[in-house]
This record gives C-alpha cells, structure tokens and sequence, in this order.
C-alpha cells in the first residue's frame, strides 16, 4: 500500500465522521462535499479514474445542490406555515 | 497495514448507521446514508486492486501489463451515479413528510394513518 | 421505545456487525494480492475482441451491458418518482410562488453570473467530449452526463434561462432522458435482430483507437449520457420548482 493510499483513506474515515457529527443539514452539505472530493481522490489512488470522474461531480455538485434545494423546500412551507398563523 | 481500506469501509459503514440511528432531522439522515453507500465503493475498490498494477485504460500502455479488476469498477461507477438519484428521491419524500406531519423530526412523526 | 433504549439496543447490534465485519474481511485476500481470473480474462480480451482502449468501457457496456440497462432503469424510475413526489402534489398545494428577486439567486452577484455565463461553453464541450471517448479513455455515460448536467445548471446560476425556442426545455429534458434509456434497449434489440443475442455488439469493431471503433460503444454512451443528464436535470428541475428552465418571456 502506498502512502498516498494509506493517507487518503485516513481523511476519507474522518470526513466520513464529520459528515455524521455534523447535525445542521446546510452545514453537512459542505461537509459532505468535502467527503466526497476525498473519495474522489481515494479512488484515483486506488488505480480506478472512470469512478474518480463520477464521484467529483455527484458528490461534489450534485448531491450538495440537491440537499440545499430539498432544505429551501423546506424552509419555504415553514415560513409559510408561520406566515399564516 | 494491509487491513486498513477494509477497517476504513466497515468504519464507514458502523459511523454512518450510528447517524442514522441518532438523526433528529430527515435530511441529516439521508446525507448519513450516502455515507454508508460510499462504504461499499472503498471494500469494492479495495477488493479488485492489485499491487503494482495501473489503471485498466490499454491506450497508452501495452496491452501485457497487469492492471487493476475492470468488474469493481463498472460495478461501482454505474452505482455513484445511480445511488445519487435514489437520494433524491428520498430527500423528496423528506420534503413530503415535512408537508404533512410539520416536522423533520422522525421521533415526532405520528404513525401512519389511513 | 426511549432514546437511551434504542441507543444501546443500537450498540449492541453494532458491535454484534462489528465483529462479524472483522471476521468476514479476514478471510479476504489481503490488500494487493487479489486474483480474480474474471476481470484478468475482460481486461486483457477488451483490446483484441472489441477494439475498445478502456476496458472498463468494454466491461459497463458489453461485457456487462445487462447490468448497466438495469441500473440505467434504476435512474430512470427514481427520476420518475421524484416527479411523481413533487410534481403532483404543487397542483393542489397552498405555498404560493416566489417574488422575482428571490427566484433569481445569483441577481446580485455579478462575478458568480459573468463565471457561470463564461463556464457553460466549455464545460458542455468537456462534457460531450467525455461521452463520446468511453471507449477509448477514462469516461463514458455516466461521466459524461453528470458533467452536462453541470453544463446546463450552470446556465441557470448565471441568472439566465433556457430559451429552446418552441420546444418546452422541461419537455426537453424528459424526452432526453426517455430517448436516452429507451435507445438503450433498442440498441440491444439491434443486436438481437442483427448479431443474434440481446445487446450483442453487432457493428464492426473498426481500428483500435480510432473514434468510430469498438462496434456499438459509442452509440450506447451517447444514449448513456443523455439518459443521465436527462434525468438528474428533472429531478433537480422539479426541486427548482421547475424554474431551473423556463420559456424567455414567462416571468
């Protein structure tokens, strides 16, 4: 195992731990951007760029997108709800 | 050290549940099971690698060389993108629970009625 | 069942996994050493057979190809159910629509609209590049399609919209991503009618290396790709409130 594998796989086990530590759901989303440019990386340390590619773009750009749009849903009906009574 | 991408995974897979056990909150319980999801990329990764090998792309090396496991890495690569979606569509039911019951909070959520 | 109660009902299990994780990955071939026969015979037969540079290519869509239709119809289902979550119930629903300024993010930024502006052209120019190369270097399909999809959102964060002329780019999009994945099953049918198995790769492999090689491989990344852009542009249209892509001269 080289020590870039070794290295990698270190930051992916604490970003993982950080993605579940952090409670508030707009901060996890960075957090969880950050979790997956690690195993991006990780992947491109594990000889294998075709999943390295998907992985930079889905767990970077489009899941965080995503929980940010579905959190926004969110807030919108409860300012709603608030708004109303 | 040779252990250590299967400790990494089974990690992974151990801290992610914990989250999802733990979540007071819907969407902070989706976000714990990608987590558990990228578990299983590192154990197939991990699985497939072969010392000293390069990655299985014949176009610039000669095709006798060792490479890693292609089947690892079709399997993992359909399933990053796939698995995305699948959490869309769970956060979009997150965004539906909250419009009924009000809350995000799975202990607070009624029982199902009717 | 209290909190405290289902957290140690938790660790219990947990450490139950725990152990038989630990007791399952020993009897693994230690890290390095594996000998898969399977992936040696697809790696090292992907050059001679079907003149395709990147094995992994080689194995998503023909040696695999089964596997890829199926998770192909996985995305297809999930994008449907977030329309069906979403869509359906914004008829009858109550929260009423946005003011402008708030439905125009990136309004006041002029730097992020001029970057995102500028970055569409190239990126959608990547993008396509990566689909259509699955064969020979890393990429395909699925690479390719979430990189368009990157493309196409990045017009709406530079504050602009879609303008597809009379086409409806809603509609668009799901004719995409309908096209994408019905094309893929039809081209397996292709390899029935023609090469007598389904999904069998029925066109010529060609020169090794060339763009038009590894027989139908490019022709199923194309519908790969647009079937994954397709796909995660509805799902993120019907979070947008469909305001990811409106026809200019509709507020």
């Amino acid at each position: 195992m080289t020590a870039v594998q070794a290295v990698t796989l270190i930051v992916v086990a604490l970003a993982g731990t950080a993605v579940v530590v952090t409670r508030d759901p707009a901060r996890q989303a960075l957090v969880a951007s950050v979790f997956g440019l690690s195993l991006a990386v990780l992947f491109l340390a594990f000889q294998a760029p075709d999943v390295a590619l998907s992985q930079i773009v889905v767990g970077a750009v489009a899941l965080p997108a995503m929980i940010m749009l579905a959190l926004r849903k969110i807030i919108r009906r409860e300012e709603v709800n608030r708004g109303e009574r | 050290m040779s252990f250590l991408p299967y400790a990494v995974a089974a990690w992974l897979l151990l801290v992610g549940l914990y989250g999802i056990v733990t979540s007071r909150n819907l969407v902070h319980l989706v976000v714990c099971l990608t987590v558990v999801q990228s578990s299983t990329y590192v154990l197939l990764l991990a699985i497939g690698y072969r010392s000293g090998a390069t990655a299985p792309i014949f176009a610039d090396i000669p095709t006798s060389r060792s490479v890693v496991d292609p089947i690892v890495a079709t399997l993992t690569l359909t399933d990053v993108v796939v698995e995305a979606t699948v959490a869309a569509l769970l956060l979009a039911l997150a965004v539906q629970a909250h419009r009924r019951f009000g809350t995000l909070d799975p202990n607070e959520m009624g029982a199902l009625r009717g | 069942m209290s909190q405290r109660l289902r957290l140690l009902l938790f660790g219990a299990g947990a450490l139950g996994l725990a152990v038989v994780l630990a007791w399952g990955f020993a009897g693994l071939p230690s890290f390095g050493d594996f000998d898969g026969r399977y992936g040696k015979v697809l790696a090292h037969s992907a050059v001679p057979q079907i003149k395709a540079t990147s094995a992994v290519g080689a194995t998503t869509l023909d040696y695999r190809g089964f596997d890829t239709l199926v998770e192909e119809f996985i995305l297809f289902t999930a994008a449907v159910g977030v329309v069906v979550l979403l869509r359906v119930q914004r008829a009858e629903d109550e929260v009423p629509a946005e003011p402008e300024a708030v439905r125009r993010p990136t309004a006041r930024s002029g730097s992020l609209r001029s970057v995102a502006t500028a970055l569409v052209g190239p990126v959608l120019l990547l993008g396509i590049d990566i689909v259509v190369h699955g064969h020979l270097t890393p990429g395909g399909g699925f690479q390719g399609g979430v990189i368009l999809m990157t493309a196409l959102f990045l017009i709406y964060l530079g504050g602009a919209h879609m303008n597809l002329g009379r086409l409806r780019p809603l509609g668009a999009m799901e004719a995409s991503e309908g096209v994408g994945a019905a094309g893929f099953a039809v081209i397996g049918l292709g390899g029935m009618v023609i090469a007598g198995a389904y999904l069998e790769n029925f066109i010529a492999p060609g020169a090794v290396g060339s763009l038009v090689s590894a027989g139908d491989l490019p022709l199923l990344n194309i519908a790969v790709g647009l079937e994954v852009m397709g796909a995660l542009l509805v799902v993120l249209g019907e979070f947008l409130d469909q305001r990811l892509l409106m026809r200019k001269g509709q507020a």
